[in-house]
Parts: structure tokens; sequence; C-alpha cells
């Protein structure tokens, strides 16, 4: 298996989770976690996911990602390795 | 599984504190380029240089998009060019050949700086050695990207004078060639004492002749960060804030350490060390005086400031050995001036003075570093500054160095602007009382005492 992180920032609005799950689930990228907060309209969301099925390159991950957060306008999307995470955080 | 709380600490140091790694250096030695046909040289020098690093800034590129970390500069150290030139080099010009292939193999590969422009003279100087110092200001004058340095002492050598006093010399030829763009030149001349082999950070890189072929040393960095984290905790007592620091410059070396890891990995180059220093740049919330500050002191440079980056220093070490296989470089917290926002405004303050910066070079790396100084500053006291500095290092078997600039043509009261992560420096006065006559005396002052262990 092999992770990876997204991130959603930015203004709630309506969608959102179904736009960036549409596209994990065209692309075969499986989710194992999801966890999200809103703080007056403002959304924070993280998925943990599985990019092991994703038969793309990695860095057309990130872009198109970025992409689609463009798209949705009021929001930014990153997709980073998870290594970055478990390094800092675990030992 | 990681949490969300974990990925938003990390992204917020990333995009709110200024989290980066600052350098992903690439050393490779240039010791199977040797020749005594200097285009031949030249043109080894060249293919080895382009050869190797030719996937070092897409490589770079690549693990900071994947990782979303930034990763500042991407570099190059080589073997010292007295070394590798001495052969072929029977003149300082023959010598300013190789920085200019040095400055075009780096544009070739798209790294901003490549360091090695040095010699190691620490006890005495060979003919090779003396022409390449010669040659600094002419090198330094011709190319945009080549760095330099010299190592003048070491605690086991003791301290060669002869070479300060050429290095003072040099400093100021180099001030007066590069007087255009307020003595810039000099920005990229370091003059060191201990000067260790696997330095990533410049002007002062090279690449020992202890290393390997090639070899991938990552410097870190995040004064901004260990700043908002001792922001958390104001007033509390000295252990609360040691483990702070501590635990934030374990996050941020653990990052050096993957990204060294992968750097390693993508570009099959062995990995060699983690520099672990805090180093700050010209953007506000990148300052390591703004540290000193939180931890207390109302500007860098008042009572207590040498104490406090003490044991800034020794925690941030503390903190990073741990995180990291192998430690090395300079590691310590940087004080440059005219690249950390909090310094200046010491300055501008009347805060901070020459005379406190030494003092606090004793406790931190590395040394005088991005001073800007007025240009009629005389070549000899440069000198006697090198010769103190240098005299620090030695005695408490430290790295120190002095990155001096005479700006020519400016005095007390003015600035100076270098630009980009090199920042602007407002000139501090030197002590203007002469050491001439110290510092024309031949010979080398004999390694201190406690150098003797065997």
């Amino acid at each position: 298996m092999k992770k990876c992180i997204i991130t959603v920032i930015g203004k709630d609005t309506v969608g959102i989770i179904a736009k960036v799950c549409t596209y994990l689930a065209e692309n075969g990228i499986n989710i194992l976690d999801i966890s999200q907060t809103i703080i007056k309209e403002y959304l924070n969301m993280m998925m943990i996911v599985d990019i092991s099925t994703f038969n793309k390159d990695f860095k057309v991950l990130c872009d198109e990602m970025e992409k689609l957060g463009e798209e949705i306008g009021s929001v930014s999307i990153r997709c980073q390795k998870e290594e970055i995470f478990e390094k800092m955080h675990r030992l | 599984m990681i949490n969300m709380y974990e990925v938003s600490e990390t992204n917020k140091m990333i995009e709110h504190e200024n989290l980066d790694v600052r350098t992903i250096t690439l050393g490779i030695s240039l010791l199977d380029c040797i020749d005594s046909n200097l285009s031949e040289l030249n043109r080894k020098i060249y293919e080895k240089i382009t050869r190797v690093a030719k996937d070092l800034v897409s490589t770079g590129y690549d693990i900071e998009k994947e990782f979303g970390i930034p990763i500042v500069n991407k570099r190059i150290s080589v073997t010292p060019i007295a070394l590798v030139g001495g052969s072929a080099c029977k003149c300082p010009e023959d010598f300013v050949t190789i920085a200019k292939t040095l400055d075009k193999a780096a544009k070739e590969v798209g790294v901003n700086f490549i360091g090695g422009y040095s010699a190691l003279v620490s006890k005495a100087m060979t003919k090779s050695d003396e022409n390449l110092i010669q040659s600094i200001p002419q090198a330094l004058s011709l190319t945009e990207r080549v760095c330099s340095s010299v190592n003048v002492g070491s605690t086991k050598t003791g301290i060669n004078m002869d070479a300060v006093r050429l290095c003072g010399e040099m400093v100021k030829a180099t001030a007066e060639a590069t007087k255009e763009n307020d003595s810039l030149g000099c920005a990229k001349l370091v003059i060191f004492c201990n000067a260790p082999d696997d330095n990533p950070f410049m002007a002062g890189a090279f690449l020992g002749v202890t290393e390997a072929d090639a070899v991938i040393n990552v410097g870190v960095s995040g004064p901004g960060v260990v700043k908002k984290a001792l922001e958390k905790v104001r007033g509390k007592d000295f252990s609360e804030l040691c483990e702070t620091i501590k635990k934030t410059a374990f996050k941020v070396t653990r990052v050096g350490q993957l990204v060294a890891e992968e750097a390693s990995k993508r570009l099959n180059v062995p990995f060699g060390i983690v520099d672990l220093s805090l180093a700050p740049t010209p953007a506000i919330g990148d300052s390591v005086a703004e540290i000193l500050e939180e931890i207390g002191l109302e500007r860098v440079g008042a009572p207590g400031t040498t104490a406090a980056l003490a044991m800034l220093n020794d925690q941030v070490k503390k903190g990073g050995v741990m995180a990291s296989s192998y430690v090395g470089g300079l590691s310590g917290a940087f004080i440059p001036v005219s690249e950390d926002q909090g310094m200046i405004d010491a300055v501008h303050a009347g805060a901070l003075t020459l005379e406190k910066l030494e003092a606090m070079t004793c406790v931190c790396s590395v040394g005088l570093d991005m001073i800007a100084i007025p240009g009629k500053t005389s070549a000899s006291t440069i000198s006697g500054i090198i010769a103190d500095e240098m005299a620090i290092g030695m005695v408490n078997q430290k790295t120190t160095a002095v990155r001096l600039i005479p700006v020519i043509g400016k005095d007390v009261g003015d600035t100076a602007q270098f630009g980009g992560l090199l920042g602007y420096a407002p000139i501090m006065p030197a002590n203007e009382f002469s050491c001439d006559a110290f510092v024309s005396r031949k010979g080398r002052i004999p390694a201190p005492i406690h150098s003797f262990k065997n």
C-alpha cells in the first residue's frame, strides 16, 4: 500500500467532497480515512488514500488535484506522500 | 495512522512558519579530473560536474512536489580547486579559467551556487594555494555563481598568519573588483578556521578530500518554526523552553533526513550528512534574532544574548541529533546580519555591534557572517578581525568563519544591497585602531596546548 494525504482547505460550498471523491473513484484510488472540520464556513478536510492502484505518475495526481481546487474556486487542494508526516510525528 | 492534527501542524509549519529544506548540496570530487594540461583539466571538470549533477535540480523539484516541502536551493560543492588545479595552473590567471568553467557548469545544470573555489592552508601555503588565493578577486568578479573559501587555521595546526594577511588583502581586493554591486563578491568569500569537509551551506561549502566520489548533504532550516513554538511557552521556565526547542528541532530535522534519503536514493549517490543549522532568511518570520527576542531579549545584542544563543544552539543540536542518522557540516545557529531581518533591525536600533557579534560566535556556528563594514577599512584591519575570529575557533575547537563585506564607497549610516537570499545590510563601524604591526609579522600562531591530546 502506498499512502498519500490529500488536504482540502478553503471556503465551504456544496459538493466539494463529492467532486474530490468522484475524481478519486474514477482514477481507482481507495479512500482509507476522512476527517473534516468546519469553522465559520471554513473547511479543513483531510483524506488518507491508497495510491498503489493509481496508474499515473504521482505528480499528475498533484497537478490534477490542484486544478480541481481551482475549478471549485474557493478551495486549495494538495497531495503529499505520507512519509513527510510519518517522519515528523512518529518515532 | 496519521491524524488531522498532525497533518495540519506540518502544513502550518510549511505555509506560515517558513519551514523548508534550505539546501540539497551535491558534493562532487574532482580529484580524478587532475591533469597537467589546463584546457584538458577544464574540459574534464565541466564534463564531470554536468554528468554527475545533471538530474540534481529536477530531482529536487520532484521531491518538493511529492512531499509538499519547499527545497530552497540545489547546489554543488567540489574538491578544493587549489588541489585540483595545482599541477596545471602556473599563475592566478590560470586558476581563473577554472572558476569560469565552474560557473559555466553551474549554469548548465541549473544550480544557483557552486562552492569549492578553495584552498586549505591552515599551516602553510603551497605555490598553488597562493596562486588560487590571489586569483579570488578576479574569479569572483568574473563569475556569478562560484563561491570561494580559504581555511587559514585549525585547532591542530594553529593559525597561518601569512594566509590571514593575504586573505585580508584579498577581501579588500574582491570588494574593489565588485564595487559596482556593493562589493557583492565578498558575500561569496569565506575565511575559515576548522572548516568541515561536508558543509552543505554556501558560501563555505567544499567537498573535502576525506569524502567519497559524490555525496548528498542536506541543510535544514526552520527559525520561524522554533519562534512560533516558543510563543506558546512565554514566561515558562528553562526546562520547558529547552524541551520545546528540542522537540521542534527534532521535527524540522526529520524532514531534512527524509529529503536527504530520497535525494540519495533517486540520484543514486550516497547520503552524507544532515546539517542541523538554523539558517535564517531576510523573509519576515524566518529569523534567528526573533527567536532570541522571543526567549526574552528586547533586541539581539542586549545583555543575555550570548547565553540565550548558547542555549538555543545546544538544544537545536540535542533535538536534531536524534532525528538524523548522520549529523555533520556546521550544525548550529547561523547569525548572518544581512540575511536576518531581526539582526538588521537590531543594528539599526544600535543594539548590536561587531564586538557583540564576535562574542556570539564563541557559542554558535559559524562566525562573523554577512557583515557590511565601511569600504575605507584597511586590509590589515580586516586581517586583524579575521585573526580574532580564527583564534576563537582554534581555542574552542569549533568552526569559525569570517564573511565581511567592506562596501567600497559606503560608510556607517549607509546600507548595502545584495539582493535575494543575501539580503541587505546597514554598514557597521569597525574599530579603526591599527593592528598593522601585529598582522605584518610573518609565520604562524602555534597550535594551542589542548590540541596535543595524544
